[in-house]
């Protein structure tokens, strides 16, 4: 009952405030407020102590018991307006694979004139993550998002809270960015790497294998490739930078194609692609990606293995 | 161990302890060892001793990142605390041993002070023993020292959810300061309107007003000169007009009509709800008493009173009693006529006011029916005892010496030294056995003039004890057989009056090179009594003389309420009104772009809540190309002074010019 009426009451925020695309500043009506449970007990606690004032017709015990009501009432505002102004900006996060966290960080401003203390950041049921945020400046709360999926990581509404002052009283806001991280598949798979591939391949250097130190033709650059490589005659005429490309280069290149794990169903061998180009990435082999709808021919480099890995990411998403 | 089991589980694992900063530790050791400073004398010092011991060993853990001790350790660390303390106090219920139980759970809880959770209960358990000082005292110094024990602990309570240090060692008092003055007409508002429910609600510990000096309901040999000894306040008066002269100033007190032989006792008289009717014989009186907790139901008044304070009742022998012990500091107002006449004595009275024990004392009565003998008129039988005390060779002393079995015999014939209990006992037993109806009346005497406030301050060294003899045609007239002695006594006061006045305490000696300094203290009196005029003594009554008193007529809780309520409401608007106000004051950016939506929103073109600032103003554009370019220059502006990493003042004047031009 408890937890309907919750889900009806977060579900109702979410109509409210819609995945944003730009910062989100907290006004007044995104924000609420209820006391914790720390707030109920310190209302149990007033309650004893206004028993007590009368039981012992203590004046100043009245004045007491009174003082922290009116303490209390107080710290509610204050808790309103500590979160009141704050603008938050949408997290970025880069990209991981499925199974680990992503690590998303988002920047707090404050344009107000005086500092606000113990603003979290919370995350479902997460530990929140505290900060304070300076007078007219900013903070940066970093939060763990697990990815359970490969594709597009939206975490989702993050819970804005404070506790500040007193304990007592939380105020809290929900935002939600369209923007959101990525999730590469969890690499997993006990293939070898496949060596060589048989015919079929546009490219065909790979198979060629013949001669040394002999110029083998251009292809385009991609992040990583040696300056040294770069056809900078090409490029001062114009149009795309170009490598030049040799066939005595040590490194294999092989070709990670969805065909030859033609068995599996699409997730075991996303996985087992995924691996292939850690591997074949971590031992320098230049590679190429073979999917249905998408050829990537092989290079090496930090941009190239990206791109592939973007690729299993968002594959038939 | 079984990973798959906890993954499987519907609810997470609870989230890790908080931990609390070293800094919010060392504030709530701070603020806790303040908050039972005023304790030290009522606890045992080994308790003391234990809790500061803890509060050094806690703060040593905390500055030195140390650990804290076993968890195992804690629970026969709790029991033996307990254990001693059920020793000391052999109960762990009353008054005393239920605080001295809170400060020792306090000082085991800081040993497992680990996360914020348990920095918030160490708050709680601060607030609690703030609470429990007030039960020992309310004066002006207490409440001071209370209330920045308060301050400090709103700070640390705050700091338990600061997680960043770097700040200023002020900084949250400073902001504890605050919100404790801000708070402070809220709860002017819910003290003088809240309605007050006349206590106790339940049976209280034994010694929960334990340690009240005063007078009690019987009187024997030492009991009154014993508070001779205390210069503490028993009660004070305001006198709505002049005072009356100091041999009128007799304050009532309990009335004793039994003797033992020794000791005299009350007999329970039941108080009516309406005065005792007498004959007054010359103006009244009219003053107010602001009485100290004495723990007992009688109230003081002038001889006689004729009018009843509320939840009051008169005994027949003119008696204030109220229906429940004086444990506050009270205020009553009483008016009374030191002239009168009173009615005819019931042949059970007279009975009740003749009586003497069987046997004893035999020469004073030998004494009573020689005098009988010689002339019975009652007025000649007073006279005769009066003589005796003023002619034979009698002493008023502070420190009389100790009397036998038979009391009376051996004052009025082997000692002759006594204070105002043997006088007034030797004569009211000497009139009963001469036949002439007397009783006890014990209460105070006098008081002091305070001229810096203008008012009476009687202490627990007035006290007095006096007779009573019922006359024919007169009633009830009464004769201090002490003015016989020490005529002094009466007139200016006990210094003036005994023969060792070295014995009385400071504030009522008089004279000598102290006088500045009684002069002082005179002055801090006065001060006192305003507090406890105004403060202590608002209670369930004043509060319902107060706001009948501002023409609302005799108002019940439920109007009270409502008042509350209405000046609750009211205090909230004021409020919200001024910080609306300070709001727009202090955000001219937002101020800005407020006016620019609402100059919009009047023509029809409404900013939806999720909309950003340029995606508004590019809407505007497309739908007003007149004002596009106003618009989008606003819009970049705006948000570039919200969301940009500057803000510069040039910016923030440009925006306010552009959208104080701006017209749909």
């Amino acid at each position: 009952m408890g937890q309907g009426l919750r889900q009806r009451f977060e579900s109702w925020v979410m109509r409210r405030h819609p995945p944003a695309s730009e910062p989100v500043a907290l006004i007044r009506r995104r924000l609420y407020i209820l006391p914790t449970r720390y707030g109920y007990a310190f209302a149990a606690l007033l309650f004893l102590l206004f028993l007590w004032a009368v039981n012992y017709s203590n004046s100043m015990g009245f004045a007491f018991t009174f003082l922290l009501a009116a303490v209390a009432l107080n710290s509610m505002w204050r808790a309103h307006d500590n979160l009141l102004g704050l603008v938050i900006h949408p997290g970025v996060a880069e990209p991981v694979f499925v199974g680990q966290e992503a690590q998303f960080s988002y920047r707090l401003d404050h344009p107000g004139t005086a500092p606000r203390y113990g603003i979290a950041l919370q995350w479902q049921d997460r530990p929140p993550q505290y900060v304070d945020v300076p007078a007219q400046g900013s903070a940066t709360i970093t939060l763990s998002i697990p990815a359970e999926r490969r594709g597009r990581l939206q975490p989702g509404p993050i819970r804005v809270l404070t506790r500040f002052p007193l304990g007592l009283l939380q105020a809290w806001s929900w935002v939600n960015f369209e923007r959101g991280g990525l999730a590469y598949p969890r690499p997993r798979g006990r293939r070898p790497l496949p060596a060589s591939l048989p015919g079929g391949s546009g490219s065909g250097l790979g198979e060629q294998g013949l001669g040394s130190e002999d110029y083998a033709g251009f292809r385009s650059y991609a992040p990583g490739d040696s300056p040294r490589r770069i056809a900078w005659k090409a490029a001062t005429r114009g149009g795309p930078l170009l490598v030049k490309r040799f066939t005595d280069q040590a490194r294999p290149e092989l070709w990670l194609d969805w065909r030859l794990l033609g068995i599996d169903n699409v997730e075991p061998r996303l996985e087992q692609l995924c691996q292939w180009v850690l591997q074949a990435d971590s031992a320098g082999f230049q590679y190429g990606l073979w999917l249905p709808n998408l050829k990537i021919p092989p290079a090496i480099g930090v941009g190239h293995r990206r791109r592939c890995l973007e690729a299993l990411a968002l594959f038939r998403l | 161990m079984m990973p798959w089991r906890r993954k499987s589980r519907l609810k997470p694992n609870p989230p890790p302890i908080e931990p609390l900063l070293p800094l919010a530790v060392i504030w709530l050791l701070v603020t806790l060892a303040m908050a039972v400073a005023p304790h030290t004398g009522e606890l045992p010092i080994w308790l003391t001793l234990l809790f500061y011991a803890l509060i050094g060993l806690r703060g040593f853990i905390a500055t030195r990142n140390r650990s804290l001790p076993p968890r195992w350790l804690l629970l026969p660390l709790a029991l033996l605390v307990g254990a001693g303390v059920m020793i000391e106090y052999r109960t762990l219920l009353g008054r005393d041993a239920g605080i001295a139980l809170l400060t020792a759970m306090t000082a085991c809880k800081l040993l497992e002070t680990r996360g914020l959770r348990d920095g918030l209960v160490l708050v709680f358990l601060g607030y609690l023993l703030v609470m429990s000082n007030l039960l020992y005292s309310q004066e002006i110094l207490m409440v001071a020292w209370l209330f920045a024990v308060v301050v400090v602990m709103l700070a640390a309570q705050t700091l338990i959810y600061r997680q960043h240090a770097g700040l200023t060692a002020l900084a949250p008092v400073r902001l504890a300061g605050k919100m404790v003055v801000q708070a402070i007409p809220m709860m002017l508002i819910l003290f003088v309107l809240f309605p007050r429910i006349p206590g106790p609600l339940w049976g209280l510990p034994k010694d929960a007003h334990q340690g009240r000096t005063g007078l009690s309901e019987e009187m024997s040999p030492g009991s009154v000169s014993e508070l001779s000894k205390s210069d503490a306040v028993a009660f004070r008066v305001r006198f709505v007009g002049p005072p009356p002269p100091p041999k009128q100033l007799y304050w009532r007190g309990p009335v004793l009509w039994n003797f033992d032989g020794r000791k005299w006792t009350r007999h329970e008289e039941l108080p009516a709800k309406t005065p005792v009717a007498f004959t007054p014989e010359g103006p009244a009186v009219e003053y107010a008493v602001i009485m100290e907790p004495s723990n007992r139901r009688w109230l003081l008044a002038l001889d006689l009173p004729a009018s009843l304070p509320p939840r009051t009742g008169m005994t027949p022998s003119f008696q204030l009693l109220r229906d429940q012990p004086v444990n506050e500091v009270y205020r009553y107002e009483v008016r009374s006529y030191p002239s009168y006449r009173t009615g005819e004595l019931t042949t059970l009275e007279r009975s009740r006011v003749l009586r003497l024990p069987g046997r004893g004392n035999s020469r004073a009565r030998e004494l009573a029916a020689q005098w009988r003998e010689h002339d019975p008129q009652p007025e000649a039988l007073i006279n005769a005892a009066l003589t005796l005390f003023r002619e034979q060779a009698f002493y008023y002393t502070l420190t009389p010496p100790l009397l036998g079995a038979n009391s009376v015999d051996d004052f009025l014939f082997r000692t002759r030294q006594g204070f105002c209990e043997h006088y007034a006992s030797a004569f009211v037993f000497l009139m009963r056995a001469a036949g002439v109806p007397a009783r006890i009346v014990t209460g105070y005497q006098g008081g002091e003039r305070n001229a810096i406030g203008d008012y009476l301050i009687v202490r627990q060294a007035d006290a007095h004890a006096w007779a009573e003899v019922w006359l024919p045609e007169r009633g009830w007239v009464r004769v201090d057989p002490t003015a016989a002695v020490a005529p002094n006594r009466i007139q200016d006061g006990l210094y003036a009056a005994v023969a060792d006045p070295g014995s009385l305490p400071f504030l009522l000696r008089r004279g000598g090179h102290s006088e500045w300094l009684r002069q002082l203290a005179l002055s801090w009196d006065s001060l006192n009594n305003s507090w406890n005029e105004w403060v202590l003594a608002y209670g369930p009554d004043r509060q319902k003389e107060l706001l009948s008193g501002l023409g609302f007529g005799p108002v019940d809780w439920g109007e009270m309420t409502v008042a509350m309520v209405v000046a609750l409401s009211g205090f909230g608007l004021i409020f919200a009104g001024l910080r609306w106000r300070s709001q727009f004051s202090r955000d001219p950016v937002a101020r800005s772009w407020q006016r620019f939506c609402a100059r919009l929103a009047r023509r029809g073109l409404a900013r939806s809540p999720h909309e950003g600032p340029l995606a508004f103003v590019e809407r505007v554009a497309v739908q007003r190309p007149e004002l596009a370019t106003l618009a989008q220059e606003i819009g970049r502006l705006y948000s570039a002074l919200r969301y940009g990493p500057v803000t510069t003042p040039a910016a923030v004047r440009r925006l306010q010019r552009l959208t104080r031009r701006f017209r749909a």
